[in-house]
């Protein structure tokens, strides 16, 4: 085992993918002299040269675009998009094109490529720099969407996105990048579209991904010292969504919460509440509860961001209204 | 130029002329949905392309997509098939009309977001590049996909990487309703390749003939010269933007002076006898084989068959769980 930051971990699967397949490269803006604007890619370019890490103009739909135009010709590009806020901009290559092309003509067209990018606020980098839109992209038949809340899951997750032969939108957490975990040693391919149980417990069921993996972690360590024990379902995988061990969890505590970092209309908690209500309704005790961000633009003034953004405190008062 | 290679050239304009005709009747009975975009007046832009490009090179083209399918090498049969929405089509009739394609036939496919296949152009010229082939890529579009930023963006990353891309802007004078006048600032589209200080040239695109000359200069120095090159090549399309088109947006003189006068397919018809490369009784000949062809395919779509109701999920991803 080893005990390292969530950027190290992603840079390791990056690195260690394209040591084994020549067909792997990554592009996008400052992936390459830069190191990477989140410096996942440092030292990258030094070694694997300006052909296998390449630099792109500030062009979000032609990175995606030609991603996957280099995708439908065999190879394994990993785009990175530097933020998810940019993904807007690629928005019509990342759900019209890179969802919609194998379907489309009939299996004629493979897509092996991935979309790296970074969603997520607390930086106070004000509205446009600072969302969780990523069911947006969930939406979407066609796209899978990843979003890793721990180191190990981070490496694993990527490593086999990279070797899958779908187009995967593979969505980092701007405020995770410095967050310890252990991961194993060598080769790690954590399958996608598998949920998983982080925590145990017996009280309450708290469905959670990505970041809100930390806060709702936090949140189940004070609540347990109050004799709640909180049980951790972590999605890591948006689409294809495994509801699996949401469900047998849900049936053992009889009581859900929903955390994510997003917005609540529309949201993850939205879907996730209504697979509850379809497949275990007779299992209900309390009405689910969504923990989400407010629905206002994200505003740059640090104390109203956190305010807007979902606290440790929001995820403790959710579990207390449904035991 | 062999002989059959003349007359070939005038089979595939003559079958796409047909095949588009045949596809208006299909519409009218209604056993065509969605739209229904045709070549007709176009047949010499694509015949002239295609004809010209190595097995190893690449086509990629906008959503009027049927002439280009049978340049590409399509069979007749998997493009009536298709807009027929059959399991027989060269899209298993999950494209229909707008997305057609056949990957062994090196055509990546029909695109009906305006624009949006550019950058899978430079993203195609860019696999063959990093693999070391010496493949052109074919991108074809119309004028008004050079007002989207997507053109912008694909135009400047095939210069800054020197990519193996021909862009081949079909400028039909209007984007659906509205004029290159009215839509572009600049009326030659070719100019705005001059910004990216990519070579370029415009071409009568009604003279399948000139089409090539064009075609095989512009294909040699991309293979040759790694460099992207525009050409641009002036055409007009016959009927509406599509099926339903009250045409309000220019006179029946117009349209009547460009088929009397610019018709592709009789431009060629009187270049193989006026240099006496066939008589019009094998002209004749040809033409007669392209409709029986065309009947041969509607017998062949129409009674294929339907997908099957439980392929609604198929290829839906390559890994299902």
């Amino acid at each position: 085992m080893q005990r390292i930051t969530m950027r190290e971990a992603i840079s390791q699967a990056l690195w260690e993918e394209m040591e084994r397949d020549p067909d792997v490269f990554i592009m996008g803006e400052e992936v390459g002299v830069w190191g990477g604007s989140y410096a996942v890619t440092r030292g990258f370019y030094d070694h694997f040269g300006s052909e296998r890490v390449r630099d792109t103009p500030i062009s979000e739909a032609t990175i995606v675009g030609a991603a996957i135009g280099a995708a439908l010709t065999g190879l394994r590009p990993v785009a990175e998009l530097m933020t998810i806020n940019f993904a807007f901009s690629a928005f019509e290559h990342i759900v019209n094109q890179a969802a919609k092309l194998h379907y489309m003509f009939a299996g004629q067209m493979v897509l092996p490529m991935v979309i790296r990018t970074v969603s997520g606020g607390g930086r106070q980098l004000a509205a446009t720099h600072s969302q969780t839109p990523d069911v947006i992209f969930a939406h979407f038949p066609g796209l899978k969407v990843v979003a890793p809340g721990t180191p190990e899951d981070a490496k694993g997750l990527l490593k086999t996105s990279i070797r899958s032969n779908d187009p995967i939108l593979f969505i980092e957490s701007a405020t995770l990048y410095q967050m310890r975990g252990e991961v194993p040693e060598g080769e790690i391919l954590t399958p996608i579209g598998k949920s998983r149980v982080q925590r145990q417990g017996k009280d309450v069921t708290i469905v959670t991904y990505s970041k809100m993996l930390e806060i709702s972690l936090k949140a189940a360590d004070q609540l347990a010292q109050e004799g709640i024990e909180v049980e951790i379902v972590d999605l890591r995988t948006l689409r294809p969504l495994d509801m699996e061990p949401v469900i047998a969890s849900f049936k053992k505590t009889n009581r859900a919460v929903i955390v994510e970092e997003g917005w609540r209309s529309y949201g993850v908690g939205a879907e996730v509440a209504s697979r509850i209500y379809e497949e275990a309704f007779d299992y209900l005790d309390a009405p689910v509860q969504r923990v989400a961000q407010k629905e206002v633009p994200l505003p740059y003034n640090r104390t109203l961001e956190q305010l807007a953004l979902p606290q440790v405190e929001d995820v403790i008062r959710a579990v207390k209204e449904v035991v | 130029m062999e002989k059959n290679d003349y007359l070939e050239l005038f089979h595939q304009m003559i079958l796409i002329r047909l095949v588009e005709e045949q596809a208006t009747l299909l519409y009218q009975q209604g056993k065509i949905g969605g739209f229904l975009h045709l070549y007709i007046g176009q047949e010499a832009v694509s015949t002239g392309i295609i004809s010209s490009r190595q097995p190893q090179d690449r086509v990629i083209t906008a959503y009027r997509d049927h002439g280009v399918a049978i340049n590409c090498g399509i069979p007749v049969n998997g493009v009536l098939a298709e807009l027929l929405g059959k399991e027989t089509g060269c899209s298993q009739g999950r494209g229909g009309s707008m997305h057609m394609a056949d990957v062994s036939q090196n055509f990546w496919g029909g695109h009906a977001i305006v624009g949006a296949h550019l950058p899978i152009a430079a993203g195609l010229a860019l696999g063959d590049r990093y693999k070391g082939r010496d493949s052109v890529t074919i991108c074809m579009f119309g004028d008004g996909a050079s007002n989207i930023g997507y053109f912008h963006e694909a135009l400047n990353l095939s210069k800054v990487w020197n990519l193996s891309v021909l862009w081949v802007c079909e400028n039909n004078h209007y984007g659906m309703g509205t004029s290159v006048e009215r839509a572009s600032a600049v009326s030659e589209i070719r100019q705005k390749a001059e910004g990216y200080l990519i070579p370029n040239s415009r071409v009568d695109g009604m003279d399948v003939m000139k089409v090539r000359e064009a075609a095989q200069k512009a294909i040699e120095m991309v293979r040759t010269d790694k460099t992207p090159y525009f050409l641009e090549v002036e055409t007009y399309r016959f009927r509406g933007h599509s099926m339903g088109d009250p045409e309000r947006y220019r006179t029946s003189e117009e349209v009547k002076r460009w088929q009397n006068e610019e018709d592709p397919i009789g431009i060629y018809h009187k270049y193989l006898l006026d240099n006496q490369i066939a008589s019009s009784e094998e002209i004749d000949e040809v033409e007669k084989s392209a409709e029986q062809e065309v009947q041969s395919a509607l017998q062949f779509a129409e009674s294929s068959p339907e997908p099957l109701a439980e392929d609604l999920y198929k290829n839906l991803y390559v890994e299902m769980e």
